[in-house]
């Protein structure tokens, strides 16, 4: 039988804000158990919490982004459970009346295509704490630093067809908190993680399988893996016979499989109901205007733009925006450098991202501002240096962050672009290999290459490459005939 | 010293005739003879008051006393002080010191006030007598076979056998005003949203509300003046403007309008309170206010919608205290469903037990829309009701309670009868308005309380009518007889 899969998924994006959702403790990645929590994330006797305004604004921005409709008289619930890594014995979060709903994402697909996903709703929630299973004499740690992180959990509706339109729906999704800079996308520490609802059915048949619930994949190539997995495991037991079990599964990336957590019977009623501590939240027209003015540039629109005016290729485009900040660095390189846009983007794609690679910086790391790197590539177009010695002036700007024209004028990199210079450095060469002249003249070509690298190696790379080339032809060619 | 109402004292320690460390001594050593009797302390620290009457009489000297600084005062246990016990009459934080002190604790600190202690209650607010205590019964000081009153209790009998010359209590569903009309106070519901609810340990957050229990309308108007508030804090606080309760006090009652429900005069209530109310009506006739029947048909449906939403809210409060971060662990759990079971069922008593399940019940999966829901319906019927009331008369006025105060076990097997006991004071809750509870007259040589409803931020109007009362009565003078010993 002909099996198609049914995905949709569940992300939880964590929100770039200073404090937490609910109580103003920082939210700072790694800082030690326990000391990004107060009275209120501690869920003290008497504690209530207070809502940080600027969530409101990012579910905003994120509904914008996804064409989503925003509910204008949101309410927070409880979602009522123990776990000790719940401070409160429930969970504030959003239920009826969630704050974005029925949105949609344009995905690309492998071949090209676009897909239309939609988007079910995205509701505001606090983090839970951390238990920790390490050294704590037979006991478990409570670390609550996470707790009360303030979330943005967006749910799809089941229409992704495969593990890769799954991938596909995601880097979209995580390309978009990142431009909209509600998030900071970092997967490793848990700022944008997902829980993949997969089902099977017969193809052509319209009424979904039986679904299995995946949680906390955090990384794309696991989200990959996981869902892989899991239509296998369930083609298999369906194959075999066999019943799929709704359950909630947890991926094993060491293993490269999914077990099951806790089935449906054992799950709990969460006993929702409005949170009487925190009033509805009420946003107006004039607010989502605001807000909608603030918007920026989003990744889609911002590729054609690059395209179109600037006339980057297609590949370029797609590179360079990937990153907000990326395409930002590049587009004011653009600007103040006065050079021609392939060059700047073969530079940014090229040694720039390579540079920040093996250094693992992000951009907003990087020591060769904009500003310093416009300079550069103004040397370049204007041929006082070579494109290779442009790369030495990169490294040296990358470590002593001086200007192009210091360090051009330090190192003496001057490009010599005087045709009697360059002719004299010819002579003395083609005087110095009379072997190698004469086994061109005999007819080996190939060592037409020997001669352009002695001569810039004569020139310590500073001659102009065209030039040398030019003039080299013009001697060997002419002169022996 | 002891009969004296803040609003003497603090004339007493402007005019420089006593000081606070002597008013503070005088009621720690009535308190060391006496509470023994009534039990309506749970902690009385000294060392801890006489430093803060210390304090207050600095302050003074150095001409930066409000009005009531050095005045003392004791909280309901229920209000977080930071380094001081704060159990919420209850096994389950008898460990518990507050790292923090809530925004009503804090104001009062702040206006140099002198905390004598916090008094008892029951267990987390829930009760009409003060009966569930983890720390034992309160002896009402009018006779110490009967009760209290409830949950407030501690304070109402603090207030009322002069250990301390005002409290501050909470009020769900009647328990500031219920035991202010057991004991023959002045106890003040405000507003829901008046005075900040941080720190105050919830029980059904959006009923409880804090408030004074003291000796005279007067005297309530001077703590609501340190009290009342927006918090930023606490987002169901209201950002409205706070009068000066005392500026209001002597307004005339000419053009009053007040409204008397038929149905707070119903079969279930004591004919003698019936008739002490009616006369107290008569009272403020004279004074100018003119008395209409009105009617208030869904009054019995009060407790019931009650009984849904108070538990289902606590259910969910009450998840906190589960053994892990603070408050009472089982010994030697062996995995975590026995350490949430038996930390919970060996700390908390039967009632509050008994209101998790009811709760937990009418918030499950296929009972939400039949309980809570419906519940929720029901709450905004009578909240209309009042409304529509309101806009006929300007007050409402009716007896607190049914009945004057019963004997200390009477009811703990029928808590439906105890109940019952709230059903002119739970209506107010549901609504969110304010009312107080005035003495007004003896059944059996036991107070009667008179309740006035006003509409949202009315206090100072009720403040106004009781002050006006208690001019031309002296219901509220009659001291218990343990004070004339004592």
């Amino acid at each position: 039988m002909e099996w198609e899969t049914v995905i949709g998924l569940e992300v939880h994006v964590q929100l770039q804000t200073q404090s937490k959702i609910f109580s103003n403790a920082p939210i700072a990645y790694g800082a030690e158990a326990n000391t990004q929590a107060n009275i209120i994330d501690l869920a003290m006797p008497g504690v209530l919490p207070v809502l940080n305004a600027k969530v409101i604004d990012m579910a905003i921005m994120l509904a914008l982004a996804t064409n989503s409709q925003i509910d204008q008289q949101s309410i927070f619930a409880r979602k009522n459970y123990f776990y000790p890594d719940l401070p409160k014995g429930y969970q504030i979060s959003q239920y009826e009346n969630p704050i974005v709903h029925n949105g949609y994402l344009d995905i690309t697909l492998d071949d090209g295509q676009q897909k239309r996903i939609n988007i079910t709703r995205a509701h505001l929630e606090e983090d839970a704490g951390k238990s920790l299973h390490g050294n704590f004499q037979g006991k478990t740690g409570i670390d609550l630093n996470r707790a009360g992180t303030p979330l943005l959990e967006v749910v799809s509706e089941p229409e992704l067809r495969s593990a890769a339109e799954a991938v596909a729906y995601l880097k979209t999704l995580h390309e978009l908190v990142c431009y909209l800079d509600i998030c900071d996308g970092n997967m490793q520490e848990g700022s944008f993680r997902c829980d993949a609802n997969v089902s099977i059915r017969p193809r052509g048949q319209e009424a979904l399988g039986t679904r299995t619930e995946t949680k906390n994949v955090n990384s794309f190539r696991f989200v990959e893996k996981a869902i892989n997995y899991e239509v296998a495991r369930q083609i298999s037991l369906l194959e075999n016979g066999e019943q799929i079990i709704q359950e909630t599964r947890l991926y094993d990336p060491d293993n490269n499989q999914t077990r099951s957590m806790r089935s449906k019977e054992e799950a709990n009623d969460y006993r929702y109901f409005p949170d009487p501590d925190l009033l509805p939240v009420s946003i107006s027209d004039e607010q989502i205007a605001e807000i909608q003015k603030q918007m920026p540039e989003l990744p889609a629109a911002r590729r054609q733009r690059l395209q179109s005016e600037l006339g980057l290729s297609d590949y370029d485009a797609n590179v360079i925006t990937a990153s907000r900040k990326l395409a930002d660095y590049f587009e004011k390189v653009v600007e103040l450098s006065h050079a021609e846009t392939k060059l700047v983007a073969n530079w940014v794609m090229g040694d720039f991202s390579a540079a920040l690679n093996k250094e693992n910086f992000n951009i907003t790391q990087c020591p060769v501002s904009a500003e310093l790197f416009a300079g550069l590539l103004r040397r370049i177009h204007d041929n006082t240096i070579s494109n290779s010695i442009g790369k030495k002036v990169f490294s040296a700007m990358w470590q002593t962050h001086k200007s192009a024209d210091m360090i051009i004028e330090e190192q003496g990199l001057k490009q010599v672009t005087d045709s009697a210079a360059i002719e004299k450095i010819i002579d003395e060469i083609l005087e110095d290999n009379p072997e190698q002249l004469a086994q061109f003249r005999a007819g080996k070509d190939k060592l037409f290459g020997f001669f352009v690298g002695k001569v810039m190696q004569a020139s310590k790379g500073k001659a102009n490459p065209q030039q040398v080339n030019n003039l080299l032809k013009q001697k060997l060619f002419t002169d022996s005939h | 010293m002891h009969d004296k109402t803040i609003t003497e004292l603090s004339q007493l320690l402007e005019n420089k005739e006593t000081s606070s460390q002597e008013i503070t001594q005088s009621f720690l050593e009535r308190m060391r003879i006496i509470d023994p009797h009534l039990n309506a302390f749970i902690t009385i620290n000294e060392d801890y008051a006489l430093q803060a009457a210390l304090d207050a009489d600095k302050r003074r000297k150095d001409g930066n006393a409000q009005k009531l600084t050095g005045i003392p005062i004791a909280h309901k246990d229920i209000f977080c002080t930071r380094g001081v016990k704060t159990s919420c009459g209850s096994h389950m934080l008898d460990n518990f010191i507050s790292p923090y002190d809530a925004t009503v604790t804090k104001r009062c600190k702040d206006a140099g006030m002198v905390l004598l202690g916090k008094t008892n209650m029951d267990e987390f607010a829930m009760g009409s007598s003060n009966e569930n205590s983890f720390y034992g019964y309160v002896h009402n000081p009018w006779n110490p076979e009967l009760v209290p009153g409830g949950s407030s209790g501690g304070s109402a009998a603090a207030v009322a056998a002069s250990l301390t010359p005002i409290a501050t209590g909470t009020d769900t569903g009647g328990s500031i005003r219920q035991p202010a009309a057991f004991c023959g106070i002045t106890g003040l519901k405000p507003t829901y949203g008046r005075v900040s609810r941080f720190g105050m340990v919830a029980f059904a957050s959006s009923l409880d509300q804090g408030g004074p229990l003291s000796k005279t309308a007067a005297d309530a108007a001077l703590l609501m003046n340190v009290i009342a508030g927006f918090d930023p804090q606490d987002s169901t606080s209201v950002d409205t403007s706070v009068p000066d309760y005392t500026a209001t006090l002597n307004d005339s009652l000419q053009g009053l309008r007040i409204g008397i429900p038929k149905e707070f005069f119903s079969d279930g209530l004591d004919p003698e309170i019936a008739t002490a109310i009616q006369v107290a009506a008569k009272e403020l006739e004279k004074l100018g206010a003119s008395l209409h029947d009105i009617s208030l048909p869904n009054t019995e449906l009060s407790v019931p919608a009650y009984y849904i939403i108070a538990p289902a809210e606590c259910s969910s409060n009450l998840a906190r205290y589960d053994g892990v971060r603070y408050g009472y662990r089982c010994e030697e759990p062996k995995n975590l469903d026995d350490l949430y079971k038996r930390s919970r069922s060996e700390a908390f008593g039967d009632e509050v037990k008994r209101r998790i399940m009811i709760g937990t019940y009418a918030l499950s999966a296929g009972y939400y829309d039949a309980y809570y829901l419906k519940a929720q319906k029901v709450r905004r019927l009578i909240s209309q009701e009042y409304q529509n009331a309101l806009q006929q008369v300007d007050v409402i006025l009716g007896p607190t309670t049914p009945t004057t105060s019963f004997a200390l076990g009477s009811k703990t097997d029928d808590p439906i009868s105890m109940y019952l006991n709230d059903i002119y004071t739970i209506a107010v809750n549901l609504a969110g308005l304010p009312a107080i509870s005035v003495p007004a007259g003896f059944a059996q040589k036991l107070p009667i309380g008179m309740q006035l409803i006003a509409n949202h931020f009315q206090e100072a109007k009720l403040l106004n009518i009781a002050h006006q009362y208690q001019q031309v009565t002296d219901w509220h003078k009659r001291q218990p007889e343990m004070n004339h010993q004592g």
